[in-house]
């Protein structure tokens, strides 16, 4: 069993006993201990179950790579799954559940695909679920969305926040161990500005554990005291607990910092993700060690043989009294020799090499261990924890010599350099035969804008293995990211005591003849179940690239991505087709190195602050009645004004009444407002707008309408000509940032010598509509300016007061009926909103939101960009013909529906809708046609585009674009409906309601 | 995340900055010209694994549009100039010579 050790646990606090659970068991942990250290402690070696056949599966890491360990950490709005036991931090009152079982993690049900694992090989999905096809919906899918998914979606809103920052450095060094620490100090003395991120709560990374001696004193100290001097270094800052994600373009990094992770709720953010610009990267991010593939290599108690070593040394926990190291390598002696310094029985070193010399293989015989050379495990016996290994010859087929009893196995099939960060922004890999494993190719880094360099890889991550080489390697990056970066940085490197290690030898199959009875139980990926049998399918089957084998066989998939499982896959891919392992190359490194949690990446981003809020001056008196808002772009405006007991059609009918025979009042700020000024303004406009606005008078209005240069109508408006040199021209709500850009791109890039001047000055202003016959009476009470006809004729303007405010005044219509749209500075918006509802309470004045809008400029036939419109749709369509200058020689747009498909009569055209039984036609329905298309579809032949009760006809109106438009009116045609059936509707002219003006033009 | 110098304010400005316009140096085709120059002009865009022009427009700081010429295979900056350029400087395009000797020109 494993147990917590009486002496012994570099990071642990024997005195400080902290509480956790585990599935709803009471247990206890140290200060100091990772969840996966305390439950081993408590021998809780079973942690979770495999993703496919349901395998009870143990611990096998004490890092990142972690396959197996990841649990659901606490409750509610706090719930986060898949959290890796290993790189958890135990804090009082943790609540932590397996994943992937049902009924229990003891008992599970699940596990009966154990059983049928040979009928699900690899790409078993793409090979069974296709016939028969009704199979799919009815039993396949049901049966795998419920087994499928790795742990449980939080259901509650998250209750922690999330934060970001910036931050910016001439170097970055991302890896807190020895080769990172050495790195940082030959940076710092430059005087270059650096930052150091340390992904665990501990400096120092591997070396302490692995006994090394630097500077003649264990490394402990020399960590110690390197901390210490970057501490005292001003231009240097170090962060613990952050994780380096992501290599981008251009020295861009992100970082993730666990912050309140061990101290939740204490008020703090939860993460803090950070956008870090650095002129050079450093990577000193160690490396992984890889398991070895025999037959049950996945049984709880299985562990990597450096991991055991953390465990032990660490934190003084036992992974088992009787521990068989298995081993390719001279480093997993260590793992031996610290077991037996700790009292533990070491029963077997199983070295697959057939000569072991090195120093470290004479300390263990030395120690009495046995050492069994060229011998390899052919089985590991237990079920849901290891009870004994069977042994065989290496080059065998796998013979059983002999068993022996044991509770844990300690692995090791070699190193791999950690070289996700080199790789993700394009750093090449070259293979490194010695060590069997890729590390960055020095010739072929990934660059930065200026060509060069950006990342330098050191220690091992850059392939150098021992703690000497480590230091000696991290202290020439150090400086020649410094140096990179104009700073003078010596090279010091800090001595270790260099051991003497034999060559490790490549070891893919353990043992290499083994049959396929074994290969079944091979485990390559743990958290996906693959198995060395499923890759040699896949190779048979065709996939020879590996990125198909990874998709086909979901090899290095999941929250792991495949970080000890890839180099063992593609090495047996490559055995399969016999070809080498550099020839195969590796998966695509893609960020983040470990999985960020959402809430980091959205950081503030959330609820209410999600976006900017545009609010316009009269927003708190809308609030305060009870507006139903409705965002249009970035704005909110109320839709409607609903009264005690008023449903909304109600409250919107009672609007569009009382506007047409009373008085309504719009909040109309959020219409875009551009000036174009300057002596070439005019000559501007009309190249812009497909009017002619350089002839307008001063002092009158006119509508226009803007297209893309593909001729398709973008945006409209009312342009008023303010001076001689001055326009102001209106845009839709959500148009005004985009054609205000749009003017500019013309202006600096293609016209760049007219002499021409924009601003948008929309929210400088605030503007109501005043609409409704009893608009004047209206202004004419508050008094200051003359509103009259004669004075103030429909699409003219004029400057003034009223009511002692200055506004601006334009008789515009975009209801039918009388209206001024009257502009206020903004910071007088409230005031002369609330004026006017005092005032014009004996007209009957009220408010009136966007959905009375709509509804009354439909009832208008005035078509609204965005539903009349949507990209595709040119102003002849919308018989806007009549708006389209004939005598320009250009504008924006006229080459574009000169193309024959635009100038084509059989373009669907706008028309009006009455239904027959007075309904209303459903939201995007077609006009069907007779017969089927090519693809067996219903043909169409229009659709709508404007649909609404309107309360004005009592009946449903609508807009729409048919064949022949205008030519069809008096027919009669169907629209579909959401049920399925049709309604009849006749085709009208599209103006509803006072086709003379006769209610605007007074 | 690319970074590019503004030539009109000077800053260094980060991609969340600036917001693409998409190919440089485009002649605009527009009554009276053929289908295939319009064609051109509208649709045909250069997507080149090399050295490419660009426009940018700085968005979130002084607005101005400039012109950018970059690798779109390394990412290598290799200059910014203003948009009111009928073409690359020519101390620029002996720059991308030097560096790409099998630059086949902007055009």
């Amino acid at each position: 069993m494993s147990t917590r050790l009486s002496r012994g646990g570099r990071l642990i606090d024997r005195s400080a006993s902290q509480e956790f659970s585990f599935n709803g068991k009471k247990l206890r942990g140290l200060k100091g201990d990772t969840l996966a250290a305390a439950l081993l402690a408590n021998d809780q070696m079973l942690v979770g179950r495999s993703f496919k056949y349901h395998r009870p599966r143990g611990i096998v890491a004490a890092g990142p790579e972690e396959p197996n360990a990841l649990v659901g950490m606490g409750r509610g709005a706090r719930f986060e799954p898949n959290q890796r036991v290993t790189t958890t931090e135990l804090f009082n009152g943790l609540e932590a559940q397996s994943q992937n079982h049902w009924p229990s993690l003891e008992f599970d049900v699940g596990v009966i695909n154990n059983s049928l694992a040979r009928f699900l090989p690899g790409g078993f999905y793409y090979k069974t679920f296709m016939y028969p096809r009704a199979a799919w919906k009815h039993l396949f899918e049901p049966i795998i969305r419920a087994s499928a998914g790795l742990g449980k979606a939080p259901k509650d809103r998250d209750a922690d926040r999330y934060e970001q920052a910036y931050a910016f450095c001439d170097v970055l060094v991302i890896g807190g161990g020895i080769a990172g620490l050495q790195a940082a100090l030959v940076a710092g003395a430059s005087g270059a500005r650096v930052i150091v991120l340390e992904q665990t709560a501990h400096w120092g990374g591997r070396a302490p554990v692995d006994g090394d001696v630097i500077e003649g004193a264990p490394a402990d100290a020399w960590v110690k005291s390197a901390v210490e001097a970057l501490g005292k270094m001003e231009n240097v800052t170090l962060r613990v607990r952050t994780m380096g994600a992501g290599v981008y373009d251009h020295g861009y990094v992100l970082a993730e910092e666990k912050i309140a992770d061990h101290t939740p709720g204490d008020g703090r953010p939860k993460h803090r993700l950070w956008r870090i610009r650095a002129g050079r990267i450093v990577t000193a991010t160690g490396a992984i060690e890889r398991p070895l593939s025999f037959a049950g290599n996945d049984i709880p108690g299985v562990m990597l043989a450096a991991s055991v070593r953390d465990y032990v040394v660490n934190f003084a926990v036992s992974p088992g009294d009787r521990t068989v190291v298995v081993t390719n390598n001279d480093d997993a002696y260590r793992t031996a020799i610290a077991l037996k310094e700790a009292g533990l029985e070491v029963p077997a070193i199983i070295d697959a090499r057939v000569s072991v010399t090195g120093d470290l293989p004479a300390r263990a015989r030395a120690m009495g261990i046995r050492i069994e050379a060229g011998r390899a495990i052919a089985k590991v016996k237990g079920g849901k924890r290891v009870t004994g290994v069977a042994i065989c010859i290496q080059a065998g087929e796998g013979s059983v010599l002999e068993e022996i009893a044991c509770d844990a196995v300690a692995m090791s099939g070699g190193w791999s350099p950690v070289v996700h960060l080199w790789s993700h922004c394009g750093g090449k890999l070259v293979w490194d035969t010695t060590h069997a494993h890729f590390r960055p190719d020095a010739t072929k880094p990934p660059t930065n804008q200026d060509g060069q360099a950006m990342v330098i890889a050191v220690g091992n991550a850059n392939g150098a293995m021992s703690a000497a080489d480590a230091l000696a390697d991290a202290a020439k990056g150090g400086a020649a990211a410094a140096e990179a970066t104009s700073f003078k940085a010596e090279v010091k490197a800090a001595s270790a005591t260099q051991v003497t290690e034999a060559p490790m030898e490549a070891v893919w199959i353990m043992p290499q003849g083994a049959g396929s009875a074994l290969k079944a139980k091979m485990w390559l990926d743990y958290q996906n179940d693959v198995k060395v049998s499923d890759v040699q399918l896949a190779a048979r089957e065709g996939y020879e690239s590996v990125e198909h084998t990874k998709r086909y066989t979901t090899l290095g998939m999941a929250t792991d991505q495949g970080k000890l499982s890839n180099i063992n896959g593609l090495a047996i891919l490559a055995q399969s087709l016999n070809e080498d392992i550099p020839q195969v190359g590796t998966t695509t490194f893609r960020p983040p190195y470990t999985p960020v949690t959402l809430g980091a990446l959205a950081g503030e981003s959330r609820g209410e602050i999600f976006q900017p809020l545009r609010k316009t001056p009269m927003h708190a008196w809308h609030e305060a009645q009870n507006a139903y808002m409705e965002p249009v772009g970035l704005w909110r405006r109320p839709y409607t004004f609903p009264r005690a007991g008023e449903t909304h059609e109600q409250s919107v009918h009672r609007e569009v009444n009382n506007t047409r025979t009373n008085l309504g009042l719009l909040d109309a700020s959020t219409l875009g407002k551009i000036i174009v000024k300057g002596p070439d303004a005019g000559k501007f406009l009309d190249m812009l707008y497909t009017g002619v606005m350089s002839n307008l008078p001063v002092g009158k209005c006119r509508y226009g309408l803007m297209c893309n240069e593909q001729g398709f109508l973008s945006d409209d408006g009312v342009v008023a000509r303010i001076d001689e040199e001055t326009w102001l021209c209106h845009t839709t709500s959500g148009g005004a940032d985009r054609i205000h850009a749009w003017m500019e791109d013309w202006l600096q890039c293609e016209w760049w010598d007219w002499k021409v001047y924009t601003a948008n000055i929309t929210e400088q202003l605030a503007q109501v509509a005043v609409v409704g016959p009893n608009a004047r009476k209206l202004l004419e009470k508050l008094g200051g300016m003359d509103v009259s006809k004669e004075t103030l004729p429909f699409m003219q303007w004029a400057d003034g007061t009223l009511g002692g405010f200055p506004v601006r005044v334009y008789r515009i219509s975009f209801s039918g009926e009388l209206s001024y749209e009257i502009a206020v500075p903004a910071s007088l918006g409230a005031a002369f909103w609330e004026a006017l509802h005092k005032a014009g309470a004996e007209f009957g004045t009220m408010p009136y939101g966007t959905e009375a809008l709509h509804i009354m400029r439909a009832e208008k036939g005035f078509i609204m960009i965005g539903d009349e419109t949507d990209g595709t749709v040119i102003p002849q369509d919308l018989n806007l013909g009549w708006a389209i200058s004939k005598k320009k020689a250009d504008f924006l747009g006229k080459r574009g529906q000169e193309r024959n498909y635009l100038a084509s009569p059989d373009r669907w055209k706008l028309a009006g809708f009455e239904t027959l039984d007075g309904s209303v036609v459903p939201d995007g329905s077609y006009i069907v046609a007779a017969g089927h298309n090519a693809n067996g579809q219903g043909n169409t032949q229009g659709r709508v585009t404007s649909t609404y009760y309107s309360p004005t006809l009592k009946r449903g109106i609508a807009m729409g674009l048919i064949h022949g438009g205008l030519n069809r009116i008096g027919d009669v045609v169907e629209f579909n409906t959401v049920s399925g059936g049709t309604v009849k509707a006749k085709v009208v002219d599209p103006v509803f309601y006072d086709k003379d003006g006769a209610k605007q033009n007074v | 995340m690319l970074i590019l110098e503004c030539p009109y304010c000077g800053v260094k400005a980060e991609e969340t900055e600036l917001s693409p316009g998409y190919e440089a140096h485009l002649k605009r085709f527009g009554p009276g010209s053929s289908d295939t120059e319009f064609e051109d002009y509208m649709f045909a865009r250069k997507n080149p694994k090399g050295v490419h022009f660009e426009r940018w427009r700085h968005v979130y700081g002084c607005g101005k549009w400039f012109l950018a010429a970059r690798c779109t295979a390394t990412l290598e900056v290799f200059g910014t100039y203003p948009a009111q350029s009928a073409e690359p400087p020519a101390d620029l395009q002996a720059k991308i010579k030097a560096k790409r000797p099998d630059w086949k020109g902007y055009k």
